[in-house]
């Protein structure tokens, strides 16, 4: 049910901040991070996930398998 | 797209005035105006009414867009505009970006509040500090609220400022009206390309409308703002630079068309920079191999649109967050450590005599330049060469070979002399001693020198460089740069006339990689 930051990927640059709609982004000790209890993975907003269309590294907003995927209710 | 004929209205009292100005922006911009309709001779093919007298107020202390100005005056920018909103093929977000749009890498970011009191500290400590300009590392736009917040808290504590940003133009037709609300007179747009078939080689990828877009649809959409905001700036008097990457291969020939595109949407300045794509920099073009161009190249490609518009050759294609002349770097003299430690005493009249005593030391160096163009030999109007000069500004021949961080490239011909450009090198000699392999490096990049003036030099050096047929020429040691060029002409000239020397055409030379790092 969400996406996640590879915090050794991420430059910090704070792009997808501004575009999750579920404010579920926020930056902690250099990097960014997705609070996974948030992320909706856009699902209802957006054809494409957010986080991933803005941001400039590839392969650094994946989805968190750690978590089911997110069912619209 | 010359409409010389317009104000008819126009009396010729008003008529004169404005050639006046048009002289002495010309004189400032290091060349005079030819008698023909008043057409600047370094290139700025508008007639008067091209040049509203009020542009020169905007750019005579702005170092980015006076080459000129560029010796007296300082710029800074302040790292606060992280995200970006496009890819660019030579850029690479992951190790900091290697090229315009967020050049070269940045030490750290700033919040507004931290760049404001960064601004006021650097402007009181070096009073010749006259512009504030947003580049990045990402795209300004893309940060509206740290970019204007930024804005904002400058113009109040530092009103004398000019505040100017630097962008990719994706988001800009919908932050015109904000960018004018906020005086904002300077807005350099980066535009690689009129054509979305050419783009697409460029751009991989733009984030608009919550979606990215890839290939041509992406190209178009970001051709489509660029233009757009360019001419909504223009119609709002918002003064316009176009900076261009140059792509050999990819866009080198295509620069003569968006060249005519910008002109006519009434873009100011054009800045043809030269790809900068090594390998470690882990661009797409680092790692595919795509080239950047040679010295010669892209003065060839700088002059062949000279014919249509006022072309920059002065960019040093510097960090995100700069603070100085360009060409030298204070960054690490105001880290954000250094700045909390600061009294600030932010001293407005003291800012402003200092700025006065600089436009008169110009005013010097342009009236002795004018003094010893007077009796060029019109017999040799076909001899043409390059000279490099090391200097740390004023206009003068001021730095010792070894020290040069770059050397500024002049044309001399009987026309006079003309700014073409920087050459910039690797520190040569550091520690009190020369090293033979940055020697090399120096030779390469200013191959197509025929001298290089310098304040000072060395035996060793002075006995390679005349190997490499460059004359080491240390007689001008804090002379005025362009008064001392046309002397050096002169001789030269005189020289071929006796048969003491032969005129030969030089080589090529070697433009440096890798993003500007000063010492």
């Amino acid at each position: 049910m969400a996406f996640k930051i590879i915090s050794s990927q991420c430059t910090a640059c704070s792009a997808c901040e501004p575009e999750c709609p579920n404010n579920a982004i926020r930056e902690k000790d250099g990097t960014f991070i997705i609070k996974p209890e948030k992320c909706t993975e856009c699902i209802g907003y957006f054809d494409d996930p957010q986080c991933v269309a803005v941001c400039p590294v590839d392969d650094t907003c994946v989805i968190d398998n750690s978590y089911p995927r997110y069912v619209a209710a | 797209m010359d409409n010389h004929a317009g104000e008819v209205s126009a009396t010729a009292d008003q008529a004169r005035s404005i050639d006046q100005i048009m002289q002495q922006v010309a004189e400032h911009k290091g060349c005079g105006t030819s008698s023909e309709g008043g057409k600047a001779s370094c290139g700025s093919s508008g007639g008067p009414e091209d040049m509203d007298p009020a542009i020169w107020e905007k750019v005579k202390n702005h170092p980015c867009y006076s080459e000129e100005a560029h010796h007296h005056f300082a710029r800074m920018h302040v790292a606060v505009a992280p995200a970006c909103n496009i890819q660019c093929n030579y850029c690479n977000r992951k190790y900091d970006c290697a090229n315009e749009s967020r050049p070269g890498v940045v030490s750290e970011k700033l919040t507004p509040e931290q760049a404001a009191k960064k601004v006021l500290a650097v402007a009181s400590t070096i009073p010749q500090m006259t512009v504030l300009g947003i580049a990045g590392p990402g795209d300004p736009l893309a940060n509206p609220e740290k970019t204007f917040k930024t804005f904002e808290l400058v113009a109040q504590t530092a009103p004398d400022i000019k505040l100017c940003v630097s962008t990719n133009g994706l988001a800009l037709p919908e932050h015109v009206e904000r960018l004018s609300q906020y005086n904002i007179d300077h807005v350099t747009i980066t535009i690689n390309m009129v054509d979305p078939e050419v783009g697409q080689h460029i751009y991989p990828w733009i984030f608009y409308k919550n979606k990215r877009w890839k290939g041509i649809d992406a190209a178009r959409i970001l051709h489509e703002h660029q233009m757009r905001g360019l001419e909504m700036l223009t119609e709002r008097g918002i003064l316009c630079k176009v900076n261009s990457v140059m792509i050999p291969g990819i866009n080198d020939q295509h620069l003569v068309e968006v060249n005519k595109a910008v002109k006519s949407r009434g873009a100011f300045l054009h800045n043809i920079m030269p790809l900068i794509s090594a390998p470690e920099h882990g661009t797409v073009f680092g790692l595919n191999g795509q080239r950047g161009p040679t010295a010669q190249e892209l003065k060839a490609l700088q002059d062949s649109c000279e014919g249509e518009m006022n072309m920059m050759r002065h960019c040093r294609q510097c960090r995100a967050d700069a603070v100085g002349l360009l060409g030298e770097d204070h960054s690490a003299e105001f880290t954000t450590e250094k700045i909390e430690a600061m009294d600030v005493n932010y001293d407005l009249e003291g800012r402003k005599a200092y700025q006065e005593a600089v436009e008169q030391e110009r005013q010097a160096t342009v009236a002795a330049k004018q003094a010893e163009l007077a009796d060029l030999e019109a017999e040799f109007s076909d001899v043409k060469i390059l000279i490099a000069v090391a200097t740390k500004g004023h206009g003068r021949v001021n730095e010792h070979f070894g020290h040069a961080q770059e050397f500024q490239i002049y044309e001399l011909s009987t026309e006079g002399s003309k700014f073409v450009g920087h050459r910039r090198v690797d520190l040569y000699c550091q520690g009190g001693y020369g090293e033979e392999d940055s020697l090399q490096t120096v030779i390469r990049a200013i191959n197509d020198c025929v001298a290089v003036f310098v304040a000072k030099i060395g035996g060793c050096p002075k006995a390679d460089l005349q190997a490499a047929g460059i004359d080491p020429v240390d007689k001008y040691a804090h002379e005025f740069i362009e008064q001392s060029a046309v002397k050096y002409f002169k001789d030269y000239l005189a020289k071929i006339k006796s048969g003491e020397i032969q005129h030969v055409v030089r080589g090529d030379a070697d433009i440096r990689q890798g993003a500007y790092i000063a010492a």
